[in-house]
């Protein structure tokens, strides 16, 4: 599962692409979660737009790291979900704890 | 019930194959022409359907997962995902959006309510220690008729 991280002043995006499912979720949760814990950012910015494909396991995955962010003292916002993938979040409700953004 | 074609497949319950079961049934879906909403509607559900049977299902062991599906005359899809895992004690409960026995594995508790509402109907029976079984339906085409 490709991931790139970017960090910048305090804000890391953290770029994901092809299929969240299940299986991939949990490698790109230790991902993430190491390089925040490095750099202990104000905001993370997870990037769909190079997904392909998304189930309830990405859901899981934003809300991990909205509690992770929360405990930081940082927020979290979504950027780009390509539209069958907004319709996941749409159903969540996840939009009441991240912002989502089209950059 | 109109067959106008079936095909079965079954397989190992490891996660490697969530991405197979979703792909075998798009592939046999995509014979009634559906538009890109209607493939990834299937797509997602057919992924939260397999994923609750490796998690919860199997949680413990290794099994078999059974998916038959048909197309009907209507324009219909039929999906049947089938384990003989450890069933479900409450499966009203279970359904339940954001009710989940596994939320240190960060499970949302949302694959039935992401089912019920990308395809047209949804039908769980459930056996404790027996399995379960879940029936999903989508007409194709539907939309713009």
């Amino acid at each position: 599962m490709p991931i790139k991280i970017s960090s910048e002043e305090n804000k890391i995006i953290a770029f994901l692409s092809g299929e969240i499912d299940h299986h991939v979720a949990s490698s790109l949760r230790r991902e993430i979660d190491i390089a925040v814990r490095e750099c202990n950012p104000d905001l993370l910015v997870l990037d769909f737009s190079q997904v392909t494909f998304m189930d309830s396991s990405g859901i899981g995955l934003v809300m991990g790291r909205y509690k992770l962010m929360n405990e930081l003292n940082g927020k979290i916002s979504v950027q780009n979900p390509p539209p069958h993938i907004k319709k996941v979040m749409k159903l969540s409700g996840i939009e009441k704890l991240a912002s989502i953004n089209n950059a | 019930m109109n067959v106008k074609n079936e095909m079965k497949i079954s397989f190992k319950s490891i996660s490697e194959n969530e991405g197979f079961a979703r792909t075998v049934v798009c592939a046999f879906a995509a014979m009634l022409d559906p538009n890109m909403e209607e493939i990834s509607d299937i797509r997602t559900a057919v992924s939260e359907a397999v994923t609750n049977c490796i998690v919860h299902a199997y949680r413990n062991e290794e099994g078999i997962i059974e998916i038959s599906a048909k197309i009907l005359s209507n324009n219909e899809i039929y999906i049947k995902i089938k384990d003989k895992g450890c069933g479900i004690q409450d499966v009203k409960q279970a359904m339940e959006p954001l009710f989940t026995t596994a939320p240190c594995e960060e499970r949302a508790g949302l694959g039935f309510a992401v089912m019920e509402s990308f395809m047209d109907s949804l039908k769980v029976s459930s056996k404790p220690g027996k399995g379960t079984t879940v029936i999903m339906r989508k007409k194709i085409g539907g939309q713009n008729e």
